[in-house]
């Protein structure tokens, strides 16, 4: 599904450059469920934003669904993002003048869905997650685990094949970050690729595979009791 | 184009707007004020033309008036400062000499008399004139009738007044016509009542007698005060007058080149400069109308901008759920044609109200020279147009600032 070889990327800071990936290999395949550790400037969430296709990698290869990912233009890559990428954010995002219902179904309005037709997806999805009572809500009306969930739903709507998830129980207590791991877990019991970032030891250990960075490079890369578990 | 049409683009809109009432209230007031100016002042502009035209309404505009005044120059033995009137002469060479050019001429003798109907009297001016005074200017007769030929001929011992002089020296409901008014002591019958024009008006409130009377009553010979002048159609009125200037100079034994001798007005010339000038008003109208509307149209751009900056996280996450660059530029550009559209059409509104309100308020005052101030409905429909299409430019740039930013830093935004 995702196959990165010698990834590199950099950031110029004035004259200098910060080099932050320094030559990943990673390969993701279908169905997984793979957590990113490492501490804070590790490059994870740089990493995260390559795969997502909201930033460019300097070199090495990148293939999402076998097609090479290189000096995308922002339509092709909007295009992607929407067919085969679902993302969760750490602060949520959602679109504070929409209501749940309405966040859910924007993606679908860009896939150029009728608009009855993606209001009943929609619906579909935030049942899916516990929110069908709360779908008229706008988002300051929602508790963090619900906006939570909300994104969630949002990043399921268009059924990408990967969901991609920035640190999506940073902002939240640890009762909530169950209930946001065990829907992550249902998502991708139906067989999508969920790939998450995070500091956490209690959320990686609920992954199936954990990859560790370090300044840049992977020292570690484990499948988890869990992984093991369900491989047997 | 689809898009255009498309529920949930107006969707998008409507949430955006709703979001920022004060925003949108404010930026839709900068372009409502320009277009409302623009409609008020075009319409004030128009209403002032067709007032001044309402002015001169009752003046043949191309009228030239002459009498005399004393010479600057000695000539042909005279010494500088002689004085001398227009004869009766002097209209047959002119009639005769200039049949082509004139149209109308009329002379006229003036004098200012007390003028006594039973105990009441004023002081008034008293005018001897001919029939054709009233194509020259005409009199609206509120009774009766104005001078006619059998007047003159038969040297009638009649007289038109003033409404002033009506209420002054009739009772009120009095019928004036056929009652007998003293003019320097001889009487005369009272054949009509005119109403005093509101508008130029070189005569004040003076009795019309008839021409010959005046000549007979008050011994003036040959003399002429001053007469009145009209051109046909297609004349050179300009050149009419210099011509008829040195005509009357060789008459009376003027220097050609004396600026003294005669005095003259030509209408003609002086309804020119007050046209330029409502021309200037209105070449400045449309500058203030325009400058105002594209000041309009740029706060719009600006307030856009703004909004794009503050919405920099909101179009980064859309754009990471998978807007395409084209749809938020879109969004943006149809939102500020739909914001220009409302204010111009708004504007619009306002603006004619102004003027039916203006309209309504002036339109019985007959001293303000404001009439029917309207304004062209093309004139209107351009200026909407050009609103729109300024309005799509002007968005083009908030919307390219907001594809510009990679996503990637627009959802860093905070």
């Amino acid at each position: 599904m995702i196959k990165i070889e010698k990834l590199h990327k950099s950031y110029p800071i004035g004259k200098d450059s910060l080099h932050v990936l320094k030559g990943i290999d990673l390969h993701i395949k279908e169905g997984e469920f793979v957590s990113i550790m490492g501490s804070s400037g590790s490059g994870k969430s740089t990493l995260l934003n390559i795969v997502g296709l909201l930033d460019e990698h300097d070199e090495g290869k990148y293939y999402l669904n076998g097609q090479l990912i290189d000096k995308l233009n922002e339509k092709k890559a909007a295009l992607l993002r929407n067919k085969f990428l679902g993302f969760i954010f750490q602060s949520f995002n959602l679109i504070s003048y929409k209501t749940a219902l309405e966040n859910v179904a924007l993606p679908l309005y860009y896939k150029g869905m009728a608009r009855k037709e993606r209001l009943e997806i929609a619906l579909e999805y935030l049942d899916k997650v516990g929110l069908k009572d709360w779908a008229n809500h706008l988002p300051n009306e929602l508790s963090g685990g619900q906006k939570q969930r909300v994104a969630i739903a949002r990043a399921l709507a268009t059924k990408p094949k990967v969901v991609l998830a920035d640190e999506p129980t940073g902002a939240l207590d640890s009762t909530t970050t169950d209930s946001v791991m065990d829907l992550l877990k249902d998502i991708n019991d139906e067989g999508m690729t969920v790939f998450v970032i995070t500091h956490e030891e209690e959320v990686a250990e609920q992954t199936k595979r954990v990859v560790r960075l370090k300044d840049g490079l992977i020292i570690s890369d484990e499948i988890t009791a869990i992984g093991k578990a369900k491989a047997i | 184009m689809k898009f255009l049409f498309d529920s949930d683009s107006w969707q998008e809109i409507y949430g955006s707007i709703r979001k920022n009432k004060l925003r949108t209230g404010i930026t839709i007031i900068g372009v409502l004020w320009g277009i409302f100016l623009l409609v008020v002042l075009l319409g004030a502009a128009r209403g002032m033309e067709n007032g001044f035209n309402k002015l001169f309404g009752d003046f043949a505009t191309n009228s030239v008036f002459v009498w005399t005044q004393s010479t600057d120059t000695p000539f042909k033995g005279f010494q500088k400062g002689r004085q001398f009137s227009l004869t009766m002469n002097d209209i047959e060479v002119l009639k005769s000499e200039y049949s082509k050019e004139i149209k109308l001429l009329a002379p006229r003798n003036q004098t200012s008399n007390l003028i006594i109907k039973d105990f009441q009297s004023g002081t008034f001016q008293v005018s001897g004139d001919y029939p054709v005074l009233d194509q020259i200017q005409k009199k609206k007769l509120i009774y009766g009738r104005f001078l006619n030929e059998n007047d003159i001929l038969s040297i009638a011992k009649v007289a038109v007044i003033s409404e002033d002089m009506y209420k002054q020296l009739f009772e009120i409901d009095e019928n004036p016509i056929g009652q007998y008014i003293k003019i320097n002591s001889i009487g005369y019958k009272v054949v009509g009542v005119y109403e005093p024009s509101n508008t130029v008006n070189f005569d004040g409130d003076c009795a019309y007698i008839p021409f010959s009377t005046f000549k007979k009553v008050y011994n003036t010979a040959n003399k002429v005060d001053w007469m009145m002048i009209t051109a046909n159609e297609g004349t050179n009125i300009e050149q009419m007058e210099k011509d008829i200037l040195l005509t009357l100079k060789g008459l009376h034994k003027v220097h050609p080149d004396d600026e003294r001798a005669f005095g003259s007005v030509n209408l003609g010339k002086e309804i020119g400069k007050v046209t330029g000038f409502l021309t200037g008003m209105q070449f400045l109208t449309w500058f203030v109308g325009i400058a105002t509307l594209i000041a309009g149209v740029f706060a719009i751009g600006n307030i856009l901008l703004i909004t794009v900056k503050e919405r920099t996280k909101e179009i980064g996450i859309r754009r990471a759920i998978g807007a395409t660059p084209k749809s938020i530029r879109q969004q943006i550009i149809l939102e500020s044609v739909f914001l220009t559209t409302v204010a111009g059409m708004l504007g619009i509104i306002f603006g004619s109200l102004i003027l039916f309100f203006i309209d309504a308020a002036v339109s019985n005052n007959d001293d303000i020279p404001l009439i029917n101030p309207t304004v062209n409905i093309p004139i209107i429909l351009i200026a909407f147009v050009t609103l729109i299409v300024l309005g799509t430019l002007i968005g083009l740039i908030p919307a390219h600032i907001a594809t510009v930013v990679k996503p990637i830093e627009a959802l860093r935004e905070e």
